[in-house]
């Protein structure tokens, strides 16, 4: 039966994609983006750009007030107290580096990281890098055999000595919400502060940060059609103060000397340099446009298509799934068939889907692969896509096999 | 310069190739052709990087010729390999300078398996060959 995506007719580009006889099957990398989002960024373009929090002219003052307001729409998506919450970054990625710096003169040698087995590059390599230069041990939580975070052994690995906890929300290869609220209140218990890397997680459903009892939550933009070029990181207030500035010029800085400086507290002194604006401006845009949807249907349209993909792949013989995923994506291989032949031949039919190791190379290292095929949904997605993708694969294997 | 017997031969059928299934099947094919590389010439120093499948290319030079040899676990880039190996076989430093590779590949109407954002080794792999040669 077809199920068709009544928010499909909002992201023009989907259209275009169509017409360029592509489907769309990537949104886990990146979202495309409503058309609700292309009028902010050409309303702010096309009506006076300025610099936020600098000028006292009206251009200024108007760019400013959109700016902020984003940040409040970011502090409301995700039921902050305070807007003050909401640092603006440059990415999810950035976001987490910034933790990783500016936690670093919290930690003694010796102290320890825990992350999980499955994190993306940017929620491992950052804790990775600080621990080589502190002398820190990274502690790595492993995984059960339906890819989530082994809850019996993580809650003996965090212990007292164990500063910071940083895990996945849901994982971008293997599509398992992780056991986050067991795991988050263990780690508080014994003194730890806990980041939770939101990336995939924000896109699925609201999520609130107050029940989640997280110190800090990071997210990109650009998976929640919204802009590249942005990331959100949220933290608790007497988490944020407990931050160490790390990249220094622009208006982060309160006095500036030549010999010496006294810096903003959060949000303003994490954001150093012009941040980009319109892509801010258009990430509050875009949670206008998702806040306007029924969450319901959105999150009952996710689930069928999921069903449906999961049931297409496992009505298929030699195709075995990565772990058992939940929502959004499946990542799967096939018996006797190298990932990156299947993907040549997907790409030739036009089916835009993810080959490789998806930025979490110890993760499909240690499930034994160098790469797997992902395909992930968005909320723009319908069964169409689906049963081309699957006509594809079909045709791709019989080449194949 | 006129082809390589080999090169000449996949011109003639790649050209003649109706569709991606064709040229998919008759890459597969011609991926076939290559020599298999012995263990020890899977070495580490023989690796590819930046390829999304293991590949490995192997260099030596007789009497002023390059000859080459490449291997990989996907069969789509060792057609690639095997259709590159055609053209560049028994070439001097100075000759395998001056060809233009991609021209090669667009000729035969796999040019889009030289765009910058495929990971299928290929661009790795001339680049690799670059600098083989170039070294010797």
């Amino acid at each position: 039966m077809f199920q068709p995506s009544p928010w499909r007719a909002d992201f023009p580009a989907i259209d275009a994609l169509q017409r360029q006889h592509q489907t769309y099957l990537d949104s886990a990398a990146t979202t495309q983006k409503p058309q609700i989002l292309l009028d902010a960024l050409s309303h702010y373009y096309g009506h006076g750009a300025a610099n936020v929090h600098r000028a006292q002219h009206l251009p200024g003052a108007l760019a400013t007030q959109a700016f902020e307001r984003s940040r409040e729409k970011v502090a409301g998506w995700l039921n902050a107290v305070d807007s003050q919450q909401i640092v603006f970054t440059h990415g999810a990625t950035s976001a987490l580096n910034l933790l990783a710096y500016g936690l670093e003169p919290l930690f003694e040698a010796g102290d320890e990281i825990a992350i999980s087995a499955l994190e993306h590059h940017a929620n491992l390599l950052p804790w990775q890098q600080l621990a080589q230069r502190r002398g820190l041990k990274l502690v790595v939580l492993p995984l059960d055999s339906r890819g989530l975070i082994d809850l019996n052994i993580a809650l003996q690995l965090i212990g007292p000595r164990t500063r910071v906890l940083a895990v996945s929300q849901l994982s971008n290869v293997l599509g398992a919400w992780q056991p986050l609220e067991p795991l988050l209140a263990h780690a508080q218990a014994q003194g730890a502060l806990t980041v939770v890397d939101g990336a995939q997680g924000v896109v699925h459903g609201r999520h609130d940060v107050r029940q989640l009892g997280c110190d800090f939550y990071v997210f990109s933009s650009h998976k929640l059609y919204g802009p590249d070029g942005v990331g959100v990181l949220y933290g608790r207030s007497e988490a944020l103060a407990r931050l160490r500035h790390w990249q220094f010029g622009g208006e982060m800085v309160q006095i500036a000397d030549y010999h010496s400086a006294s810096f903003r507290p959060a949000p303003l002194g994490f954001e150093a340099g012009t941040p980009p604006i319109a892509s801010v401006i258009g990430l509050g845009a875009s949670l206008d446009y998702l806040a306007g949807l029924d969450a319901h249907a959105v999150a009952e349209h996710e689930a069928g298509l999921h069903r449906h993909l999961l049931r297409g792949l496992n009505d298929r013989e030699g195709i075995r799934l990565l772990g058992q995923p939940q929502l959004a994506l499946a990542s799967f291989v096939v018996d006797g068939v190298h990932n990156a032949d299947l993907a040549h031949m997907l790409t030739e039919q036009g089916i835009a889907v993810r080959a490789g190791h998806h930025c979490a190379m110890p993760l499909l290292k240690s499930l034994g692969l160098d790469g797997a095929i992902r395909v992930s949904l968005g909320l723009y997605n319908d069964s169409d896509d689906l049963q081309r993708f699957f006509e594809a694969l079909d045709q791709a294997l019989e080449l194949l096999r | 310069m006129s082809l390589p017997m080999a090169a000449q031969e996949a011109l003639n059928v790649f050209e003649q190739a109706a569709g991606w299934e064709q040229r998919a099947r008759l890459l597969m094919q011609w991926g076939e052709r290559l020599a298999p590389l012995s263990e020890e010439e899977k070495s580490e120093s023989n690796r590819v990087h930046g390829c999304e499948s293991q590949v490995w290319l192997v260099a030596e030079q007789q009497d002023g010729q390059w000859r080459f040899k490449g291997a990989s676990d996907a069969r789509i880039i060792r057609g690639l390999l095997a259709l590159l190996l055609v053209r560049i076989e028994g070439l001097s430093s100075a000759e395998l300078a001056q060809l233009d590779l991609p021209a090669w590949f667009n000729q035969l109407g796999l040019g889009r398996q030289l765009s910058p954002s495929r990971s299928n080794g290929l661009n790795a792999v001339l680049q690799r060959m670059s600098q083989l040669a170039a070294g010797a």
